[in-house]
Order: C-alpha cells, then sequence, then structure tokens
C-alpha cells in the first residue's frame, strides 16, 4: 500500500495515451473565432503607417485589432518580477507591450491582431496588410549595444543598460593577491530556444449570461494569469477561471507572462462576445516565445598553490532581449550558481544586462545557472591543468564540507533571500560517479590504449548545485469524496512532470489510500484558488509539501470522525485500504466514503467549532531554497576527421533528497541530460546583423533526436532537505545544468586540445565552430 | 502555417495531368508527395494557384527495370517503394544506401524520388546520387517529351531545366556495368537532416585491379549537385590505393563551391569533402573488388 | 468540397477546402484532437498518423488527399474505451511519456515499425524513433516501453 518512494506507473497516462487528454487547442467551443497576428519583420523599426483596409474586408474577417484599437487597455506589461534587494543596483523596467504602436524592437513583435472564422482565412488577412516602415539599426552584439553611440532598444532610456547589480563578499583583490596562481578568461553562452512540443495558445471564451470569463492558456501559472486579466480587464478574480489543461512541455518560458497575446485574446473574446482561439504556430514561436542563454563572461579565479580556491571575480553582459517583465532572476541564478559545490572565500560578481532587438530572454531549464556552472568548472579544470592536479582532486579539494551547513553564500539569490545551502554531501556523489563512469580505469588504460590507435576518446567530469523549491508558497486542499476517492486540488500547473501520480503519493501515503484513487487538479483556478507557478524546480517540493500537510489534516479528520463512529479512542484505529477499523477488528470497517458522509450529516446539532466533511486546505512556503547537487560524468568519442561526437557512456549521480517516485525522477534527469546535450552541441539561434533569426524552424535549429541522446545510467544519494516535512528537494533542472561545462572538457580530453594550446571557452559548440576553433593550434 | 487557397485538379491520367500544366502553366505546381511542397506551402514561401495533384495517376507509380537493365521509376514512385525493392538494392545499391539517409520514414512512405528531384535542393542527396549513376530525365509536356541527362537538369539552388508546360515524368538509371562498386557516405548534424556534406563515388575495376571508370558527385558542396571530374578522372588508372584517394580528395576539395549554412562554414564543408571523399571511394573500391 | 475519409474504420463526410491540411481536419473536422501538431513542417512528428498502414505526416497531406485511403489515428489504438493495447501499456509500465503531446506521434510509428520488425534491438528502435521529437523524455523510456512492448 505504501506508494511514497516507489516508482510507480503515472495516474495521467492512460488518457494520454489514447489521445483523449484536453490541450489548448482541442478546446472546441461553438461560434470559435480563430486568431492571426500581423509581426514585424523588422527588428527594429518604427512604424509609419498601418493600412488594415484590405484584411478588414475580406470574407470570413470579423475584426482587425492595432494599437489605435486598443484605447486605454494598450498598457505595457506588468513587471512580473521586481529586481532583487541588493544595494546600488541599477534597474530600468521596459516591460512588452500587447501591440507596436510606434516602433517595433525584436522581429515577430505583435503589430495587428486578425480576428476571423478560421485559421486559414485569419493568415490569409494578414497577407493583406501593407505596414510602412523606417528600419534602425538593429542591436545584437552586447558589447556593441554598450559602447558610445549605440543605437538605443529604447531611445527615451538614453542606454541599452537594463540592469547592473554587483554582489560582493570577502576582498577579492587580496585574494588575488595572495594567490599562487590567477587564471583569467573570456567565456561565452549563446542563445538557444527551449521547444515545448506543444506550442503556446490561448483560448477565451466570455459567458454574458454568468458574467464570466473563461480562459485556457498553456501558462505555467495560471491562478497568477488570472489574477492579472482581472486587474487588466476591470473584473474581480472570481469572474475569471483560468485552466491550464494538459500542457505539452512547459520548460520555463510558459511562466512568461503577461505574453501580448495573453492579454489580447481574452480582450477580443469579451469585446466581440464569440469564443476567441490563438494557437502558436512554430514559425511564431521561435520569435514570439521567449529565448534563454547569452552571456558574456570574463571571470577569473585566485588559487594557491594546492589548489584551493582563494577568491572569483566575474564580470559579465546578459542579453535581456527587448523587455525586461522578468527582472534579474537568469543573471541572478548565473551569478549565484557560479559558486557551486566550492568554498570560494572571496567572491565579486558584476553583471550588466543589456537590451537588444531580439525575443525576450526569461528563465528556460536552468534559468541562468549553465551560465555560472560552465564558468566555474571551466575555471577549475583550467586551474586542475596549470597545477598538475587532477580535475577530480580539485574539486574534491574545494567542495563545501559536510559539516558546514547550512552553509551561507553571502549573496542575494533569485527569491530576494540570501542565499543558503541548506544541505549537501557532494563527496559521495563524486566517488559514486567516478566509479561508476570507470574514471580510474579510463584515465590510466582506456584513453591512452584507445589514442595509441588513433581513437579520439574523451572523458568529462563537473559538478553543480541547483538551487531548487524556492518560495513564496503553494497550497493543496485535499478532500475525501462521497466514492471514497480523494480529490487533490492545487494552484500550480503541470506539463509532464507526473504531478497527479507525485502529488496523490504523498496524499495516499498518509491517507493509506491506492494511488489510483486520488485525484488531482491542477492548473484550474475554479479548483484552487490561490498559487504562484510551476517554476524554479519548485513544484513537489512546495505544493507536494502543501498536499502532505492538507493530507495530514484529513487524516486527523477521518480517524476523529471514525473514533466518534466505533466510540473508541483515536490510537486504536487503523487507516488502510481506504476503510478504518478497530485494531484487531478488521471486519467492522468503514469506508473513507461513509466517513466523509458521516462527516457530512444532514440533520442534528452539530459541535461547534466542526467543519462539514473531510477536507483540509494547507499552504506551504519555505523560508529559502533547497539545494540539490549532483555530478555528471561522459565518455565520448569524436571522429577526429568529421569532430562528430558519439557518447559512449553518460553517468547522472544526483541528491535531491527524499525521492517521491524514482521513476518520475529518472524521466526529469533524462530529459534535462537531452535538453543540455541539445543546448551544447546542437541549438543555437542564428542571427544576421540586421536581427533576424536565420533558422527559425524545426529542420535548421536542431533539437536532438533518439539518435543523438545516449542511454544514460543515473545513481542517488539522499540527504533530505531540513526546510520541508518532505526531505525533497527539486530535480526539474538537474539534468540540463552541467551538460555544457561536461561536454568543454570532454571535447579538450578527447581530442587532446591542450597539447596544441586550445580551450574551449564557448556554448553551444556545434562541429563546424569545433572544427574552425581546433584549426588555430 | 495554413497555406493559402488554390484550385485542386486530381486527373487520374498522364495527359490529363500535362493538359492541366499546359492550360494553367506557372500558376501551377504538380504535386507529388508533398513532403518539400507542402511545407513550403504551409510556410507560404510556396504559393501556387492551382495544384495539378499526381497521386491518382496510377500509372506514374512505376518502378521496372527494363530489357538493358536500366531502371525506370515513375513520378508518383514512393521513396518507401525503392528502398524496399530487393532488386533494386542487388542492382543499385548506391540508390538505396543514400536513401537511408533522407529525412525519415515518415517522409519516404510519402515522398517522390522525383518530387524531390524537381525540387533540386543542391543539399539534397537524390541530386548527387543521379549524376553519380548518369541518370537521365524523361521530361513530358502535352505535346511532347524528351530525355536529359541529369547533370543538364539542375541549375541552381531550387531551379531545373524544368519547361513551365512539363512535368518529369521518369526517372532512368542505366545498369552498373561488371566490376563496379559504389559507396556515399555524408555527414549530417543530425540523421534525416540535409547533409552538411555528402559524397556518392562509383568507382569501377578492370581485369588487373585497376580503376577503368570513376565518378563522384556530391551534395551540400555548391549551388547545385556537383561532380568531381578532375577528381574522379585522376582515379583511372590508378590501383585504387590511399594515396589515390587522397590525391583526388584535394582535387574534389578543390572543385567543389560550397555555399555555406546555418550549420556548416564553407570552410569546414570543404573540410568535411577532404574527410568523405577518400572514405567513400575506399568504400566503392573495397565492394568494387 | 465535398469528400469522404475513412478513419479509424468509420466513414466521414464533410465539405471542405481542398486546402485544408489532414492534421486539422482530423483534429478540428471530425474531432479526433489525439493528433497533435508540433511544426506543421514536417519535422517533429507529432502529427504521424498511419495513411494505409504506413506512418506518415499528417500536416503534410492535404485532407481531400486521404480519400480512398484507410487512416489510423492514436484513438484507433486501444481495444476498448478505457483499455490501452500492450504497446499504450508498455508506454505507461516504462514511464515512456511525460507531458504526453509527442506520445501519439510516436505511438503511430512505433505501431507500424513493431508490425515490420516485432523484435527490434535498441539501436533499430533509436533510428525508427529518429524522425519523431520529444523534448521531456530524453528517449531512454520511450526505448524500453517499445522494447517491452516488442517482449509482450
Amino acid at each position: 500500500m505504501n506508494s511514497f518512494g516507489r516508482p510507480l506507473t503515472r495516474n495521467e497516462d492512460p488518457r494520454l495515451l489514447r489521445g483523449e487528454a484536453l490541450f489548448v487547442d482541442d478546446v472546441e467551443l461553438p461560434g470559435l473565432l480563430h486568431v492571426a497576428f500581423f509581426r514585424s519583420p523588422h527588428a527594429h523599426a518604427h512604424l509609419l503607417s498601418l493600412d488594415v483596409s484590405a484584411a478588414r474586408a475580406r470574407a470570413g474577417v470579423v475584426a482587425v485589432i492595432t494599437a489605435a484599437d486598443l484605447g486605454d487597455y494598450w498598457q505595457p506589461g506588468p513587471l512580473l518580477v521586481p529586481p532583487p534587494p541588493v544595494p546600488g543596483m541599477i534597474f530600468n523596467q521596459r516591460c512588452q507591450v500587447p501591440l507596436v504602436r510606434d516602433t517595433a524592437r525584436h522581429v515577430g513583435e505583435p503589430v495587428a491582431m486578425v480576428v476571423a472564422e478560421s485559421r486559414y482565412i485569419a493568415e490569409d488577412a494578414v497577407a493583406e496588410i501593407l505596414a510602412e516602415w523606417e528600419t534602425l539599426p538593429a542591436v545584437g552584439d552586447l558589447e556593441a549595444a554598450l559602447a558610445p553611440g549605440a543605437a538605443l532598444v529604447h531611445a527615451d532610456l538614453g542606454t541599452n543598460v537594463a540592469a547592473e547589480v554587483h554582489q560582493a563578499r570577502g576582498d577579492y583583490a587580496a585574494a588575488a593577491r595572495a594567490a599562487h596562481l590567477v587564471l583569467k578568461r573570456r567565456f561565452t553562452y549563446d542563445r538557444g530556444a527551449s521547444i515545448p512540443m506543444e506550442t503556446r495558445g490561448v483560448v477565451a471564451q466570455w459567458d454574458p449570461r454568468a458574467d464570466r470569463l473563461t480562459v485556457w492558456d498553456t501558462t505555467q501559472a495560471p491562478v497568477v494569469i488570472r489574477n492579472g486579466l482581472a486587474g487588466m480587464l476591470g473584473l474581480s478574480e472570481r469572474q475569471v477561471r483560468v485552466v491550464a489543461p494538459n500542457i505539452g512541455g512547459g520548460f520555463g518560458p510558459k511562466m512568461m507572462m503577461f505574453y501580448p497575446e495573453e492579454v489580447l485574446i481574452p480582450w477580443a473574446a469579451m469585446r466581440l462576445c464569440r469564443p476567441v482561439k490563438w494557437i502558436e504556430d512554430r514559425l511564431e514561436h521561435f520569435f514570439a516565445t521567449t529565448h534563454e542563454r547569452s552571456q558574456i563572461h570574463d571571470a577569473e579565479i585566485a588559487l594557491d598553490a594546492q589548489g584551493k580556491i582563494l577568491g572569483v571575480r566575474d564580470v559579465f553582459l546578459h542579453d535581456t532581449g527587448a523587455y525586461d517583465p522578468y527582472g534579474l532572476t537568469v543573471p541572478l541564478n548565473s551569478q549565484c550558481t557560479l559558486l557551486g559545490c566550492y568554498v570560494v572565500p572571496a567572491y565579486d560578481s558584476r553583471f550588466t544586462a543589456v537590451f537588444t532587438n531580439r525575443t525576450l530572454v526569461t528563465p528556460y531549464r536552468g534559468a541562468g545557472r549553465q551560465h555560472g556552472v560552465f564558468v566555474m568548472e571551466r575555471l577549475l579544470d583550467l586551474a586542475a591543468r596549470e597545477l598538475g592536479l587532477d580535475r577530480a582532486e580539485i574539486r574534491r579539494r574545494n567542495f563545501i564540507p559536510t559539516d558546514a551547513f547550512p552553509f551561507d553564500q553571502g549573496v542575494i539569490y533569485q527569491d530576494f533571500s540570501r542565499l543558503s545551502y541548506d544541505s549537501g554531501n557532494y563527496e559521495p556523489i563524486l566517488d559514486k560517479a567516478l566509479a561508476a563512469i570507470g574514471y580510474a580505469d579510463f584515465v590510466q588504460r582506456v584513453q591512452p590504449e584507445a589514442r595509441a590507435a588513433g581513437r579520439s576518446l574523451g572523458l568529462g567530469l563537473v559538478c553543480y548545485v541547483e538551487g531548487t523549491g524556492i518560495g513564496p508558497y503553494e497550497g493543496a486542499k485535499v478532500q475525501v469524496q462521497s466514492s471514497g476517492k480523494i480529490s487533490l486540488a492545487t494552484g500550480i500547473g503541470s506539463q509532464g512532470q507526473g504531478h497527479a501520480t507525485a502529488f496523490a503519493q504523498v496524499v495516499a501515503e498518509q491517507l493509506g489510500v491506492d494511488l489510483r484513487d486520488v485525484e488531482v487538479t491542477t492548473g484550474d483556478t475554479d479548483q484552487f484558488y490561490w498559487g504562484v507557478g510551476t517554476f524554479a524546480s519548485r513544484g513537489a517540493v512546495v505544493a507536494g509539501s502543501a498536499a502532505h500537510e492538507a493530507a495530514k489534516v484529513v487524516r486527523q479528520k477521518v480517524l476523529r470522525t471514525a473514533a466518534a463512529h466505533f466510540e473508541c479512542a483515536e490510537e486504536d484505529l487503523v487507516l488502510a485500504d481506504g476503510k478504518v477499523h478497530v485494531a484487531g477488528v478488521p471486519d467492522h470497517a468503514i469506508t473513507l466514503g461513509r466517513l466523509a458522509g458521516l462527516a457530512n450529516p444532514m440533520r442534528g446539532a452539530v459541535t461547534p467549532g466542526t467543519e462539514p466533511g473531510l477536507e483540509a486546505t494547507s499552504y506551504f512556503g519555505p523560508a529559502s531554497g533547497a539545494t540539490a547537487s549532483g555530478v555528471h560524468a561522459m565518455i565520448v568519442e569524436f571522429d577526429a576527421g568529421t569532430l562528430r561526437p558519439t557518447i559512449l557512456d553518460y553517468v547522472v549521480v544526483h541528491d535531491c533528497g527524499t525521492v517521491i517516485n524514482p521513476l518520475i525522477l529518472a524521466g526529469q534527469i533524462h530529459g534535462g541530460v537531452a535538453q543540455g546535450i541539445g543546448n551544447a552541441f546542437f541549438e543555437q539561434l542564428a542571427w544576421d546583423e540586421n536581427g533576424q533569426l536565420l533558422n527559425a524552424s524545426l529542420a535548421d535549429y536542431l533539437i536532438p533526436t533518439a539518435l543523438d541522446v545516449p542511454r544514460m545510467r543515473l545513481d542517488h544519494t539522499v540527504t533530505p532537505s531540513p526546510l520541508n516535512p518532505l526531505g525533497v528537494k527539486g530535480a526539474g533542472e538537474a539534468g540540463a545544468i552541467p551538460v555544457g561545462a561536461l561536454f568543454a572538457q570532454a571535447i579538450e580530453d578527447a581530442l587532446d586540445l591542450p597539447a596544441r594550446g586550445i580551450e574551449i571557452l564557448e556554448m553551444p559548440l556545434g562541429p563546424s565552430r569545433l572544427w574552425e576553433i581546433t584549426q588555430r593550434g | 502555417m495554413k497555406p493559402a487557397p488554390f484550385a485542386w485538379h486530381a486527373p487520374e491520367d498522364l495527359a490529363a495531368a500535362l493538359a492541366l500544366k499546359a492550360q494553367h502553366g506557372g500558376e501551377a505546381q504538380f504535386l507529388a508527395g508533398g513532403q518539400s511542397l507542402v511545407p513550403a506551402m504551409n510556410f507560404r514561401v510556396a504559393q501556387p494557384a492551382v495544384l495539378v495533384d499526381l497521386n491518382r495517376v496510377a500509372a506514374l507509380d512505376s518502378l521496372a527495370f527494363d530489357a538493358e537493365g536500366t531502371l525506370r521509376v515513375g513520378a508518383m514512385c514512393r521513396y518507401r517503394r525503392i528502398e524496399r525493392d530487393a532488386e533494386v538494392a542487388r542492382r543499385l545499391p548506391l540508390l538505396v544506401e543514400a536513401l537511408a539517409e533522407v529525412a525519415h520514414p515518415q517522409i519516404r512512405n510519402r515522398g517522390t524520388l522525383a518530387g524531390n528531384l524537381c525540387h533540386a535542393d543542391p543539399a539534397s542527396e537524390m541530386p548527387a546520387v543521379m549524376l553519380a549513376l548518369e541518370a537521365r530525365f524523361r521530361l513530358c509536356r502535352h505535346d511532347g517529351e524528351r530525355v536529359l541527362p541529369a547533370r543538364d537538369f539542375f541549375l541552381g539552388p531550387l531551379a531545373t531545366a524544368l519547361a513551365e508546360e512539363e512535368m518529369l515524368a521518369e526517372i532512368q538509371i542505366p545498369a552498373l556495368p561488371p566490376g563496379t562498386g559504389t559507396g556515399f557516405l555524408e555527414v549530417a548534424r543530425r540523421r534525416g537532416d540535409y547533409a552538411m556534406m555528402g559524397v556518392a563515388a562509383v568507382l569501377r575495376r578492370g581485369p588487373e585491379g585497376r580503376c577503368v571508370a570513376a565518378r563522384l558527385a556530391l551534395c551540400s558542396a555548391g549551388p547545385t549537385p556537383m561532380l568531381a571530374e578532375r577528381a574522379a578522372a585522376s582515379l583511372v588508372g590508378t590501383r585504387l590505393t590511399a594515396e589515390d584517394f587522397a590525391a583526388a580528395a584535394a582535387l574534389a576539395v578543390a572543385e567543389i563551391d560550397p555555399m555555406g549554412s546555418v550549420q556548416a562554414s564553407p570552410a569546414y564543408q570543404r573540410h568535411l569533402a577532404g574527410v568523405l571523399v577518400p572514405r567513400a571511394l575506399a568504400l566503392a573500391a573495397e565492394r568494387a573488388a | 468540397m465535398k469528400f469522404t475519409i475513412r478513419v479509424n474504420g468509420v466513414e466521414h463526410t464533410r465539405e471542405v477546402e481542398p486546402r485544408l491540411l489532414l492534421s486539422d481536419f482530423l483534429r478540428h473536422e471530425i474531432g479526433l484532437t489525439g493528433t497533435h501538431v508540433g511544426c506543421e513542417h514536417g519535422v517533429c512528428g507529432a502529427c504521424t498518423i498511419l495513411w494505409d498502414g504506413a506512418p506518415v505526416r499528417s500536416c503534410l497531406a492535404f485532407a481531400v488527399q486521404a480519400e480512398g485511403h484507410e487512416i489510423r489515428t492514436v484513438e484507433g489504438l486501444a481495444p476498448g474505451p478505457g483499455q490501452l493495447n500492450p504497446l499504450q501499456q508498455a508506454f505507461r509500465d516504462a514511464h515512456g511519456l511525460q507531458c504526453g503531446y509527442c506520445t501519439p506521434g510516436i505511438l503511430m510509428t512505433m505501431t507500424a515499425f513493431l508490425e515490420e520488425n516485432p523484435k527490434p534491438d535498441e539501436a533499430q528502435v533509436r533510428e525508427a524513433l529518429s524522425g519523431n521529437l520529444c523534448r521531456c523524455t530524453g528517449y531512454q523510456h520511450i526505448v524500453d516501453a517499445v522494447l517491452l512492448a516488442s517482449q509482450a
């Protein structure tokens, strides 16, 4: 019966496997209208005139909406994440607008919205919209953007600086002076896209009789969307229902809000009094859904002769795209995650976020952590080489010792609290990974033999931490139904993480019911009112803990009701198999369904202070995030001629505290690694000097296939988090975070690049660019 | 990403199809497997006013060797049928070997060889394979037909010698003489992607083991599929040693004119040609033994 | 124009524009929303259906072209309401899906694959799977699911 911690199959699968599960584009409503957008063809341009008359006149077109038609509804979007309380910081807020009014700031920015009887007709009409533009120089290169005289993304601002943040502790200058070795390098990380298989979409229906708006949205945060929409549309929250049904992958960009389309579709549905649907197509997705990753780091590490880190200094530029509604989450994560598993006595980090004429940047799986890990792990590799140290050894020497937790890093994290690692135990993870990958044997025998045979085999080995499970809070409502089934509702959305199973396991554990008898609803604001969203690997930690707390209260209510029924003490009761009986008398059991009925009497006096039903709502808000950690190790072989890699072995050893469902956890790790491999080797958005995206299709932007992702071997250690009742830490991003650093090290190792004086300092790195780099030696 | 409106005709015989094309001229496009044309229509980069759908012209779905051993492939013959034909695999292994690199089974189940050739993407495998195999194309119009060697068919990126009223009705691939070995190798970013560089090699050994004929065709190597003729000529008379292959590769690298792409710089493409040409030649030489 | 199509053994007659993609027809004209749309340019494989038994991209065919052919979608796999066929069951047992968006296309590809290759090895499964993109699973559990189904 115990389901917690077991590799159980998922509750949500049967409907998905039969094609019955509801996704946003599956919503069909009588009289449904369809939207297509006319989008800016230019990265940066003044809109001189806009002629939509032909589009309006086309048969089947119901409305064509421009910025002018929006009236007062035209407002820049809200700032989703305000800047952190870091002394002396600068933050220039420029949020996205629903439709371009006078200046387009990235290719694909919406300019006009066509509402028609079908998407086909809407696209026909879009082709008939005429716009006159005065093109402006496009800002793309981060350093050029900050040079005097650079074109300005936001002319009124007088600068392309979106933010500047400096965080420091210890005295780096002194550390560098005292150091045996100081290394300085420039590291770059380029843009990629999350590419969920389901693009974004919004369907909105205004019901004038019920005076209510229903919105189906591919969002990761339905409650926040509801609250925002209510405010914008002049409705009260109770009038708006937002449903995030099954979502076909999120990975972060579906957490961004408010996308222009999210603001416009509900407005159009109310104004036209007809349901309206917009489904992003894949071409739109490449321009209109947020990206991530471009940063340039100038980083420096100071070490003593034994390879102990004395200090790190990092100055980096972060590309925030054309607008910055998501605040500084990504660069703050880079800044904080750089510290990794290591004791860094002096740290001095300064970043400048830069506006560019490119699609907005918001968190995508890893959310800036990749960059920090890349910089730190690369610095350690370079240092190890200089000092003649083994790469595993230099990491081991710098690990935060087990007895040092909680470990205060002394910088402000993305959740605005001081970054403090709640728990961790890094050496066992490293040891397991070294053993699993056969490190010693590889170094001493396998690689030398392979080299002698003319083969280019290399190994990568990197460590990382992942800040997970941040606040502020989530809630959950647990209720025993008269059928005996348990319902659980929470406000977060689910994009494939298996919440309907993992949360059910948490509840089943407390209530002694079968996992299949717990029915989980996520992402429907009519089912649960409060919530924040699915991001930062926090679902299992925060909502899972809330579910646990609520289930505990329901358990007490069950036992109290049963004790009254059996006229016995609660301690004498056994709750199992969906029934309660007195210990030793299993034949006289009462089902949870009947108890739920008893708890909701139709007649008779009710004791003051009691509530009807077997139901509880609980909230959980951790004081700070739980820090997971891990090691990835990989053996890769390169074709020395073509520079195509083949991954021969891949090991992940991971510590995310208590594991709720190992099967789901493995899936999260596998998927993360696949995206990491994409990010390291396959996926790079390519732009020309005019800010045009050159590979906006799945034929040209390459996400890995089943032949590109190797079989992975996973192992775990368990260091429970003291910050939540379950002891869990998040795991959603762990697979993706360290892969860039891993590839860089493995490439150098396989191709013996250090011997030729070549270093890998950039990601992603496809074979063409890698070949160019190898020609330098 | 929805196609613009068009008038759709689905004739059931070749004459009717050609008459429709003659009637509508440049307004009309033939639709075969649709695996290149329909994506282009969904992106609205192709907006034909008229589609002449060949899928119901049963006579065009043909695949047979004639008395001379020439393989004749009809305009509606899908890749799937070619790659599963045991006789094709035996007699023209190069074709089947290269087909495995073309997209994925889901595309090959519908896509046609003729449609691919008319699309004339220089990065595509099949045009280069046609050059290597010295294929001939039968081009039909409502009032006549002509036969064109493959090398005269490809004029540039997405440009062919097809006149407005013409259809590529049949591909004719002559038999390979005894003693011939072939090999196809490519490097793509992922399985099924267009090659960053692809090499089709055809070698024939004489009775004493010396090379008596060689052809080398490359895809993603220029604005059209490229024949490396000087490289091929350099092999004739040699014993097909590694040194001969290296010399041929050096010539081939100089002969091609790669244009570069998002995935590969022209310099890297040339480098790949230098790597793949000897490998493909070695494969072909081994099979010619 | 009016045409008739047979999907999962059921005939549907509809009046449609010739340009209507088969994927849109299945989803929005006859309500078989299990077939998903991920790219509309033939790369992702989410919209894969069986056309006379062979997997094809339904986003790269016009609905009217399917007249006279046998179309099968994910809704046609399970033996009965509320049930799973062995391949679907294997996907559940091996955790071969996360968000489930790419899953119907993968099931259709693998249905045809297993009919032709009842006892594949891992390399063959990966090869056959390479025309369907999945962004969640890293493919490992999908491969496991297909191998599991082949052992049933």
